[in-house]
């Protein structure tokens, strides 16, 4: 359609260009020097941007006073790394590291586990009620966490379940069972579907189908869903801050919270729990971002 | 031998517009649709028991007067029993037309949609700039998209506290304004400040997903279409508008919708740099879990029937988005 579009409208305003003098025709892509300077220059302050506040916070960590990061100056001189033995080892840093490990793990195999099949369902079959089902998969994803906070604090709390981890695995699978389904469909829908079709020929139930053929093609989707499961469990403020009480079961997003109370502000400690904490999370997703944005993206617009 | 499966499902919205022998292939199948349910089951108990019930439960609550004084509770040994009653919509009439409902739902609306759109302005338009400056061929390219994404790599409840630090009434931002003889902003304090940092954490935590997805976008654009135009004299302007958004069209409705999802009920970042101190500061999303979670006593009822609200509102504003998506989309074809 765009073909059709360009050369429609383009001698509309094609004056414009034949009434430019001359120039000295470049090569396609090649760009002249001030042009590359500003795509540098650009290029530049927007990454110091994006890398700043990161940075700062990695620098305040180094400094050994509570009231450090009012002065930044100070930190240069007396830079330790303090902080960090001291997080590691008088604070609840692994309680937290395991809490956040259990749930987000937790989260990540049960979402997988349990959106495959329907993924491969939903990306190779219709039936009555098909509409319906990626509709509800779509809605369930814009839910805000309002919508599903109070019932479940409330349906969590009959069950004893608040400041367990199990409470909080099955809140996160409401949002990731969906949304694993979701990301699953759009990974099943690029892969062939004459393999499917093999399959069947020699004589392949859809269930052999899909657990000998297919799931073992999709292994680089379910890992992005896997990661992308891991990713949001990991990162989730809401529900975790609402469910979990006691200070050993804290998750990051909770425990970092914690350093700063009505009485106290260890900064200096929160920064380098910050660090701490980001450090293996963004090594991670650097391994797995290039799949993710695939993923996320075809699944919606196949929807 | 008939396959449950069809081959048209490959094609882009091939549920909506079956091509003709499609529905033979499926009466053909229709013995084998157990299949299809059976596959289907994990994910219908999972969306049942946890989606369906706690919204079918959320949805009672919205009708009655629960708050954390009258709800079932346990007190050490005592069990106390649910004491809250039945008050039909009185919950949504309040927060819509009640006393003072300008104050505590229209204001924070408003709000609301100006966060939304400026946000979702704000990371399409920086993100496309620099999608389209990464996108050329230029050294250091790969250096500077790994820096680029960095905030979307780094966890948000990380980064919120590093610009809390940065913001800080004394904190690196108002030192440097003082310095360069600025006027130095309580930045966490004044509400039309909140509300600017507000936008400005968000929008730098959100850029660099729209970049990434709009530059895959870029990327797949058939090189052929831009030398065709410029043979037919197109300028960078018009190849810009005539073949670079035409091609940019499926990602960039699909990143903008999820961007206006996931703005409207961003909770981190508000929550993490404000706490409980900035009522006029909070999006419906926070207020809601402010009624809910953040006061005593907790009022339970109108938490949730925000939230029910929130739900529609997006419901209603996504389907309305898929039509003029798919207006579009026709007008063009034709």
């Amino acid at each position: 359609m765009s073909t059709s579009t360009a050369p429609a409208k383009a001698p509309a305003e094609q004056t414009t260009v034949s009434t430019a003098p001359p120039r000295r025709v470049r090569a396609r892509g090649e760009r002249g020097r001030a042009a590359s300077l500003a795509s540098h220059g650009v290029l530049t302050v927007a990454s110091l941007v994006a890398l700043f506040p990161v940075a700062w916070l990695v620098y305040l960590s180094l400094g050994p006073d509570k009231d450090d990061y009012l002065h930044p100056g100070g930190i240069w001189s007396k830079m330790t790394l303090d902080n960090y033995a001291f997080v590691l080892q008088h604070t609840n840093f692994f309680d937290w590291l395991k809490s956040s490990l259990i749930v987000s793990l937790g989260t990540t195999v049960i979402g997988v586990l349990v959106a495959a099949t329907t993924g491969y369902a939903v990306s190779r079959m219709r039936f009555p009620g098909y509409r319906k089902l990626m509709w509800v998969l779509l809605v369930t994803q814009m839910f805000p966490i309002a919508v599903l906070i109070v019932p479940m604090y409330q349906i969590l709390s009959g069950l004893q379940l608040v400041d367990s981890y199990l409470g909080l695995v099955l809140v996160y699978c409401s949002t990731a069972v969906p949304y694993c389904a979701w990301l699953l469909k759009g990974y099943f829908d690029t892969i062939p579907f004459e393999i499917d079709e093999a399959g069947r020929v020699d004589g392949l139930s859809p269930f052999g189908t899909f657990f000998r053929l297919i799931l073992p093609l999709a292994r680089p989707g379910l890992a992005v869903a896997g990661f992308y499961s891991f990713i949001t469990a990991f990162g989730e403020v809401a529900f975790a801050s609402t469910f979990m009480l006691s200070d050993t079961k804290y998750t990051f997003a909770v425990g970092l919270q914690s350093f700063v109370s009505e009485h106290d502000a260890q900064r200096h400690l929160m920064a380098a729990t910050a660090v701490l904490v980001a450090i293996p999370v963004s090594a991670f997703f650097y391994l797995v971002q290039k799949n993710l944005v695939t993923g996320l993206t075809a699944g919606g617009t196949k929807g | 031998m008939t396959v449950a499966i069809d081959r048209a499902t490959g094609k882009r919205r091939g549920d909506r517009t079956p091509r003709p022998g499609l529905g033979r292939r499926l009466k053909d199948g229709y013995q084998k649709h157990w299949y299809a349910y059976a596959m289907i089951a994990p994910v219908a108990v999972v969306i049942g028991v946890l989606v369906l019930y706690p919204l079918g439960y959320g949805l009672y609550l919205t009708l009655t007067d629960a708050n954390s004084l009258n709800s079932a509770r346990t007190i050490g040994v005592n069990e106390i029993e649910a004491t809250y009653q039945f008050v039909g919509l009185d919950n949504y009439a309040d927060i819509l037309w009640g006393p003072t409902a300008y104050d505590r739902f229209w204001s924070h609306f408003v709000w609301t949609i100006v966060w939304t759109a400026v946000c979702v302005g704000l990371h399409f338009f920086i993100g496309l700039g620099l999608a389209l400056l990464l996108n050329q061929k230029l050294r250091g390219r790969t250096f500077y998209r790994l820096i680029l994404v960095l905030p979307w790599a780094v966890p948000t409840f990380v980064t919120v506290f590093g610009w809390r630090f940065m913001l800080a009434d004394s904190g690196i931002i108002n030192s440097a304004l003082d310095w360069l003889h600025l006027p130095t902003p309580a930045w966490l304090e004044d509400t039309f400040w909140q509300r600017f940092s507000a936008i400005m954490v968000n929008t730098w935590c959100g850029v660099p997903f729209m970049m990434v997805s709009l530059l895959g976008g870029l990327q797949s654009i058939d090189h052929t279409l831009y030398e065709a135009a410029e043979m037919d004299g197109a300028n960078a302007w018009q190849r810009f508008r005539y073949v670079t958004l035409p091609g940019l069209r499926s990602v960039s409705s699909t990143v903008v919708l999820l961007g206006i999802i996931w703005t409207f009920n961003q909770f981190a970042v508000i929550f993490l740099l404000f706490g409980n101190t900035a009522p006029e500061a909070q999006i419906l999303v926070t207020w809601a879990y402010q009624l809910g979670f953040g006061q005593q006593p907790r009022d339970f009822a109108q938490s949730a029937a925000y939230g029910i609200l929130l739900l529609a509102i997006l419901i209603v504003f996504t389907s309305f988005y898929r039509r003029w998506l798919n207006r579009n989309e026709q007008q063009l074809a034709n």
